[in-house]
């Protein structure tokens, strides 16, 4: 009874501090100094025409770098958590699985193809239009699911996703270096020639970069999928 | 003040965003199974997500991308701010593999023998 209306209160005592924000107060009528200023400059500074993904590659790129880091954290743990021994199975006989419909089969061999291609489109595309390397990556991954629902007997080659995935992050580092040797700071974007606002080669370095974070999250959450199957070594 | 003026003055976006916070709070302090608890930080996430997006949204304005609606000249005063938006986009990701690890742990927890309630490991308790 004690647990229900300490319940009831920190809801209620939540409710209350949001009703202002539901009710439209604090919503500025323009954006602040510090949006401003981004929005003024970002097409000037790196030639992105995306200022969302100017503020995420260059701008913040650090706090990007750091949350990149925290989803391999979290990826290192669900394939430290879900390993055969583990989990008690050890190296009895998986039970057999149903097979896939025909219906999935086809349309894994149909969509498979098209869905990286999107993918890559979708992170290549992320100074241009909405877009980036984390939506991508899940759109890569999305893939590979589609692959493991068709073949649930198959297992992804865990050596391929992790060069994938230590390759793209220690190219993400050497970018941010290079920025910082070549530029004006670490992940700064003009070590590569800016090119005209709107063109797929301009940016800089930003493309490249999310290209990087998108192969990185792709391959991370492709890792997370396979080891969610439960059947890891 | 009449019902039909308060209900005018609600910020759809964010208002939608502070249920869904207060359904995973609830979930997440009231619920003992240890699924539950992980789907319900993932709504809890997500309303904190759309709360954060309705702070940067200004009625009438483009997003913050260069294009013919708006060039760089006019760029502040015809676009949202980007800043909620680029702390958003991040979110949604880490979200995503922070319930697959709340999930996996969960699963480890039941593989070991243990039970799905969180009453079930009482001895935690710090």
């Amino acid at each position: 009874m004690m647990r229900r209306v300490l319940v009831f209160l920190a809801v209620a005592g939540l409710a209350a501090a949001l009703l202002p924000l539901a009710l439209g107060t604090g919503v500025p009528e323009a954006p602040g100094a510090l949006a401003t200023a981004y929005l003024e400059d970002a097409p000037g500074d790196f030639g992105a025409a995306n200022v969302v993904t100017a503020i995420v590659v260059s701008y913040r790129g650090f706090d990007t770098l750091g949350e990149v880091a925290v989803l391999f954290a979290a990826t290192a743990g669900v394939g430290a958590f879900l390993t055969r021994k583990r989990l008690g199975i050890g190296d009895a006989e998986p039970a057999d699985k149903p097979a896939a419909t025909e219906i999935l089969v086809t349309a894994t061999g149909l969509l498979t193809g098209l869905l990286v291609m999107f993918g890559v489109y979708i992170f290549l595309h992320g100074h241009l239009t909405p877009g980036g390397g984390f939506q991508g990556g899940v759109v890569i991954a999305t893939a590979l699911l589609l692959g493991l629902l068709a073949r649930p007997e198959s297992k992804l080659s865990h050596g391929i996703l992790s060069a994938v995935e230590s390759l793209s992050g220690a190219a993400y580092v050497g970018m941010g270096l290079a920025g910082a040797f070549l530029a004006w700071g670490f992940l700064d974007p003009r070590v590569l020639p800016l090119g005209r606002i709107g063109s797929l080669v301009s940016a800089g370095s930003i493309p490249v970069i999310y290209s990087l974070i998108g192969l990185k999250v792709g391959a991370e959450l492709s890792g997370i999928l396979d080891a969610l199957k439960g059947d890891r070594e | 003040m009449s019902i039909l003026e308060f209900v005018s003055r609600i910020n759809p976006v964010a208002a939608s965003g502070a249920v869904l916070v207060l359904v995973g709070v609830w979930g997440v302090l009231a619920r003992p199974n240890l699924f539950k608890i992980a789907i319900a930080t993932s709504v809890l996430e997500t309303g904190v997500n759309l709360v954060i997006l309705s702070t940067g949204y200004i009625r009438g304005r483009t997003a913050p991308i260069l294009d013919s609606a708006a060039d760089a000249s006019t760029a502040a005063a015809r676009m949202t701010d980007p800043v909620p938006q680029a702390l958003v986009l991040t979110a949604i990701v880490i979200g995503l593999a922070v319930t697959a690890l709340q999930l996996s742990y969960a699963v480890r927890l039941r593989a070991a023998g243990g039970g799905s309630s969180i009453e079930s490991y009482g001895d935690e308790k710090w």
